[in-house]
């Protein structure tokens, strides 16, 4: 009797425990939800309350628009030239600062020397401060460059403050790495890129595939930097979504505003999608370093 | 190495040079650092003694700058928001991380899941998260309209075009980002707790609620600290989500001390007050950071 009972208020704590974890899915699916239904569907059944229910006609018409003809600040260009800004601004960005901080994480763990620390430290706050802080004198130093208002200009941007994370992940995954593998390997007479290539990059695949991810939806989903030093036609997507949907012109296309939401928001869901272990793990080294 | 360099004396050049190589594959990053971190940070804390406005200029001006902010209205509103929105964000967040880190710990079937739904939108930016949540709470469309549509006609839900009650539209969006990633950290936590301890206590008859509030919380602290470190600094660094949900406003309603240095030193051209706020900003950041990586850097040697 009492093991009965016992059991049943077990599958009703049960119950219950499943029951909240499912509202808490539909809480941060909803707005995905509002998103991807209200892009497909006609502005007469959005603006007519029906916000929340499934389209009763289908229609793609959003999605082009948001695309290719939509009014993004002065031009009926879509989103399209902005999405590929943010491309050719992510891929160098991404690539540079992955490779600075495999080499940075290398010496600062097997080729070590007194100040490392109190360096990586600095480095370090680098990642922290508020940005707002480096934006007058960055504005004048792109200037300087002749890379003002250009996509390099953004590259650049992104790479220099893009350092401090990525040394950070290797310097991390470094520091459990065997130096007496490298130890033997200098005893070899193998020289310092020599090791690293050899050695340290071949099993630094993990962690080049967090680093990557994290650079990657750090940067395209930046949004200072971009509206801060960038054209009309250097715009990376998040500014141009913005400019979409705060434009004051016109009527308000919210079914286009959705479709081109979601547009700037695939890239960095698709890699979550594909490689949220490693995406997971980028966050947790960001935070708890470990 | 100093063999080779007393019989070979020709090869000590080579030698030293590669000896130093490490340390010159490191010197483009020490000084990027330098300059495009310390030196523009000291660059911002020089302008923000001088009478800079549209452009950068040097005409020293002492604390005026830091004088006039404090007496700026809109500075009030944004440091006052910080407070209220940069309270709520943390306290939510924690306790909806736990809370959820807690059920998901329950030997949950589809764990992966329904965790990779609770976190997928920290992948997002806030811009995209902004779009989203400005209209689903746009009173003409969103959860108003809705609810009306539904049948209850006096229904009133329109937080995000009242003054006072804006800000709180900003924390809903926040929180509903960021908590999975609060829940992520609290779960690793968890994780890594002794499990013997938990069984012994279970033996001595310590309830569910007892054994967590006893037991496991207390050793969750220093997720606790890291998870309080990253929202604080996310809170005030806060920019892009403000400015796709509401602009900053109605008026100056939601304005937080990142909108402000930006429309203080681009758009109303006192790049003077700008920077002022900027390394105000700066140092409530560094209050925060500092200590927290000097401790977890101090830990690892």
């Amino acid at each position: 009797m009492a093991s009965a009972n016992a059991k049943s208020s077990f599958n009703l704590a049960r119950f219950v425990l499943y029951t909240l974890l499912a509202v808490f899915c539909i809480y941060y699916l909803l707005p995905l939800y509002v998103m991807v239904v209200n892009s497909l569907k006609p502005l007469s059944e959005i603006t007519a309350g029906g916000m929340m229910a499934l389209p009763q006609e289908w229609t793609f018409a959003p999605w082009l628009s948001a695309w290719s003809s939509a009014q993004v600040g002065v031009e009926a260009t879509g989103l399209r030239p902005y999405f590929l800004n943010s491309i050719i601004m992510v891929v160098p960005a991404v690539a540079l600062s992955t490779m600075v901080g495999a080499l940075n994480g290398y010496v600062l763990t097997k080729w070590t020397f007194p100040g490392a620390t109190i360096l990586f430290g600095l480095l370090l706050f680098g990642c922290f401060i508020p940005f707002q802080m480096v934006l007058i004198p960055m504005a004048r130093m792109l200037g300087l460059m002749g890379l003002a208002g250009s996509v390099p200009g953004l590259i650049f941007v992104h790479f220099v403050y893009g350092i401090g994370f990525s040394t950070l992940y290797f310097r991390n995954y470094y520091a459990a790495f065997p130096t007496e593998l490298v130890r033997a390997a200098q005893i070899d007479g193998a020289g310092f890129f020599r090791i690293f290539w050899r050695i340290l990059l071949p099993s630094s695949g993990p962690i080049a595939v967090v680093c990557i991810i994290w650079q990657f939806t750090n940067i395209w989903n930046d949004f200072l930097f971009g509206a801060s030093f960038s054209d009309f036609d250097s715009q990376p997507m998040t500014v141009a979504l913005n400019n979409l949907v705060q434009s004051s012109t016109g009527v308000k296309e919210y079914n286009v505003h959705f479709a081109g939401a979601i547009m700037a928001a695939l890239p960095t869901l698709f890699v979550y999608i594909v490689a949220g272990r490693y995406f997971v793990r980028g966050l947790m080294a960001g935070s708890v370093k470990g | 190495m100093s063999i080779s360099e007393a019989a070979n004396p020709r090869g000590s050049v080579v030698d030293r040079l590669r000896d130093a190589l490490p340390k010159i594959v490191l010197s483009p990053t020490v000084a990027i650092v330098a300059i495009f971190v310390y030196g523009f940070i000291l660059f911002t804390l020089y302008l923000s003694f001088t009478d800079s406005r549209i452009l950068p200029t040097f005409g020293w001006v002492g604390w005026k700058n830091y004088e006039n902010l404090f007496r700026i209205r809109a500075w009030d509103t944004a440091v006052t928001n910080l407070v209220i929105f940069g309270v709520l964000y943390i306290v939510i967040c924690c306790a909806l991380g736990l809370l959820l880190a807690i059920l998901l710990d329950q030997r949950i079937r589809a764990e992966g899941f329904i965790r990779t739904v609770y976190l997928y939108p920290m992948a997002l930016s806030f811009i995209v998260t902004g779009v989203a949540w400005k209209w689903f709470l746009d009173p003409g469309i969103g959860v108003e309209a809705v609810v009306r549509g539904w049948g209850w006609t006096t229904f009133e839900f329109n937080w995000i075009k009242d003054s006072d009650m804006a800000i709180y539209t900003i924390v809903i969006a926040a929180v509903w980002q960021t908590s999975g990633f609060v829940m992520a950290m609290f779960l690793a936590g968890l994780r890594g707790i002794d499990s013997e301890m938990m069984k012994a206590a279970q033996i001595d008859g310590a309830s569910t609620f007892a054994l967590y509030r006893r037991i496991v919380i207390p050793q969750l602290r220093p997720a606790f600290m890291s998870a309080f470190v990253v929202l604080a600094h996310m809170a005030i660094k806060s920019y892009d989500l403000v400015i796709a949900l509401t602009g900053g406003g109605p008026g100056t309603a939601t304005e937080l001390p990142a909108t402000f240095m930006y429309s203080y030193t681009f758009t109303r051209n006192q790049m003077g007050i700008g920077a002022a706020s900027a390394v105000i900003m700066l140092m409530t950041i560094a209050a925060i950071i500092v200590p927290y990586l000097w401790s977890e850097l101090r830990e690892k040697k």
